[in-house]
């Protein structure tokens, strides 16, 4: 009896959140919170969610595949209006995905792909590494003209896709023009020790630094410890060597405000937002949106307000 | 000289790993003087070996009394955490080195007493800790990378004294001090008993127990300044990257030292070498410039070619060739003699 009563409740209640205009219910499976960008991009859904006035149900998997698929099941049982996911692996979701589609809650995955079929879900918000690489050599290859220009790359990761691509994308960018040349290219892991260890050697081969008109860091921590090693080796980093990245985090905006670093490419933690917007329009009469939602990989320099763009940043939880 | 003696092979290999590494990159010995510091890449090894070095002080110690340290690198990354939480936090440098460096303390203690008073055995007991502490050190930096500006602070990863970087003096000064403590007095003899025998030990009057402590402590602390070098370094504390695997570096430098993981004797000099050998491979093949995908293979080629050189096998084949071909130049030379 009291279970009959309770689940007639429920469906009331759900019925009625449906017929709000502006109340749906999102559950949100994010993977944890393993990096600086992971947790904007947390602070970031909440925030959207909370604009647009909808119930956002978070679920943090802690990097367990298990938890994720736990959050989509109970989010299928509470019976949402939409579910965003962060999926941690790419494979093992066909199952819980057909769940979602029977109950009929469209499913963005946000960051990263899986390799279901694409008719498991709405869309899929993401960024191209390829591109972000390409904006990257392109402001390169403008800023410095036609003057003859040596390179040093900070790799990330050896192996890992943002490495092989963004690695891809500035070479792409900075192709058919000869004076543009990358004379040292080593891992740097993606992290500022490595970044500044790394920088110290190419440094000492390369004339002290002398010969070294531009670095591109595959992510701004790794830029952040070559900054100090230019410095220290009583070079001017922004001026003397060229210094370019990818990510757009808090403290390499704080590098552009001293003048330390000259651009950087941003990986966007608002992948919520793109994905709402996606919602909204399916919500109202059906839209189904393309497969895959690019965000935009936008190029932030010296002259757009770095301190600026730093102070809003800061408290993201980057 | 039997100081010379003991540290021949890694001195043989350090100095043919040099001479290597000059073959692919002609300026690796050119040390220059500039705004009052020395500027090179042999200067570059001496600092970036800091860490290990460091480590390897304290491992050799663990690993003399037939124990092993594996939270080392964890150590480093809380340590670096607390200190840079406290310059964070607005207390300036001097309790901030001290809080550290008491952590770091703390955490040789912890170790030390699941060793020796509740009898875990050392490769479990400090692997607690080093899966464990990674966790701490974020709660701590709240996952972020947490940056201070205190210039005092940061001169112990990147300034100078007298010419040479401050990590060089730390390991140097550190290296020598507990070399010295060792060697002047008993401590490094009871250290090689309890190694060798600790049951023995106790009863031969040895207290153990708080020597073994000791021991895992001294560990902490020297982690403790590693930590404190790269987090000064960067000016920040990476949680999740700080002393990542140098466990593992340090157990190496400590082998490559000839020193033997079942304990007994030991010695600190060697293992410091054998950091330095580590540390000349990775700049070695950072200014070579190869491809970053062969960094590993190339290193652990090297580390394995020093290890077969240094078998006691293999000196012991090559003694017995070399006294065979002395036996038959000499029976050939008496056979023109006559």
């Amino acid at each position: 009896m009291t279970k009959t009563l309770m689940s007639t409740v429920a469906a009331l209640a759900i019925s009625a959140t449906a017929a709000m205009a502006e109340g749906e219910t999102v559950g949100f499976a994010q993977i944890g919170s393993e990096s600086g960008w992971r947790a904007a991009e947390t602070t970031l859904t909440r925030q959207q969610a909370e604009d647009r006035g909808y119930q956002l149900q978070f679920s943090d998997a802690q990097q367990k595949q298990e938890n994720q698929i736990a959050a989509i099941r109970s989010f299928v049982a509470q019976g949402v209006d939409a579910i965003l996911l962060a999926p941690v692996v790419a494979t093992g979701w066909d199952s819980v995905l057909e769940e979602a589609k029977e109950a009929e809650i469209p499913v963005v995955l946000l960051d990263r792909q899986v390799d279901s079929s694409d008719d498991l879900y709405l869309t899929a918000v993401g960024s191209n590494l390829v591109h972000e690489g390409e904006v990257a050599g392109q402001w390169l290859a403008e800023t410095v003209g036609d003057k003859e220009c040596r390179i040093v790359e900070l790799q990330g990761t050896t192996g890992s896709s943002p490495a092989i691509d963004r690695k891809t994308g500035f070479e792409n960018a900075i192709k058919g023009h000869d004076n543009l040349e990358i004379v040292r290219s080593q891992t740097g892991d993606f992290t500022r020790a490595q970044g500044k260890e790394v920088m110290e050697s190419f440094l000492q081969a390369e004339n002290g630094g002398k010969d070294i008109c531009a670095l591109y860091a595959h992510n701004d921590d790794m830029a952040v410890g070559a900054i100090q090693a230019i410095k220290e080796a009583g070079l001017k980093p922004g001026t003397d060597i060229l210094v370019v990245s990818i990510d757009a985090v808090p403290d390499l905006f704080q590098a552009m405000a001293a003048g330390e670093a000259n651009a950087t490419v941003e990986l966007t933690p608002n992948m919520a937002g793109p994905a709402f917007d996606a919602l909204e329009a399916y919500w109202k009469d059906g839209t189904m949106p393309e497969k895959f939602i690019q965000t935009e990989s936008k190029l932030y320099t010296q002259s757009d307000d770095p301190q600026g763009e730093y102070d809003r940043r800061k408290d993201l939880g980057y | 000289m039997t100081l010379l003696k003991r540290i021949a092979p890694q001195l043989i290999a350090l100095v043919a790993l040099i001479a290597l590494v000059s073959i692919v990159f002609p300026g690796f010995l050119s040390v220059q003087f500039i705004d009052g510091r020395l500027v090179g890449p042999v200067i570059d090894v001496v600092k970036r070996g800091a860490p290990v070095a460091l480590l390897a002080v304290g491992m050799t110690l663990v690993i003399a009394t037939r124990g092993i340290d594996l939270s080392v690198g964890t150590i480093m990354a809380i340590c670096g955490a607390v200190a840079a939480a406290a310059l964070a936090g607005g207390w300036g440098m001097a309790p901030a080195l001290a809080a550290g460096m008491l952590t770091g303390a703390a955490a040789g203690l912890w170790n030390g007493v699941l060793v020796t008073v509740i009898g875990i055995q050392p490769f479990v007991a400090t692997l607690i800790l080093m899966t464990m502490g990674r966790g701490i050190a974020q709660l701590i930096t709240e996952g972020r990378i947490l940056t201070f500006t205190d210039p005092g602070f940061a001169w112990f990863g990147s300034g100078t004294l007298l010419g040479l970087p401050v990590p060089a003096w730390l390991w140097l000064l550190t290296g020598a001090g507990v070399a010295l403590l060792m060697r002047r007095t008993a401590l490094g003899l009871l250290i090689e008993s309890i190694g060798i025998n600790r049951r023995a030990s106790a009863l031969a009057g040895v207290n153990a127990t708080v020597l073994l402590i000791a021991v895992y402590m001294a560990s902490g602390l020297c982690a403790a300044l590693a930590g404190i070098v790269v987090t000064a370094d960067i000016r920040g504390a990476d949680a999740n990257n700080a002393g990542l695997w140098l466990e593992l570096d340090a157990i190496l430098a400590v082998v490559i030292g000839g020193n033997s993981l079942l304990g007994g004797r030991f010695s600190i000099i060697a293992s410091l070498i054998g950091a330095m050998i580590i540390q000349t491979i990775d700049t070695g093949i950072l200014l070579a410039g190869f491809p970053s995908e062969y960094n590993l293979v190339i290193k652990a080629g090297l580390v394995l070619v020093i290890l077969v050189l240094q078998s006691p096998r293999i000196a012991a084949e090559w003694r017995l060739w070399r006294d065979s071909h002395r036996v038959d130049r000499e029976a050939r030379l008496e056979g023109k003699a006559r």
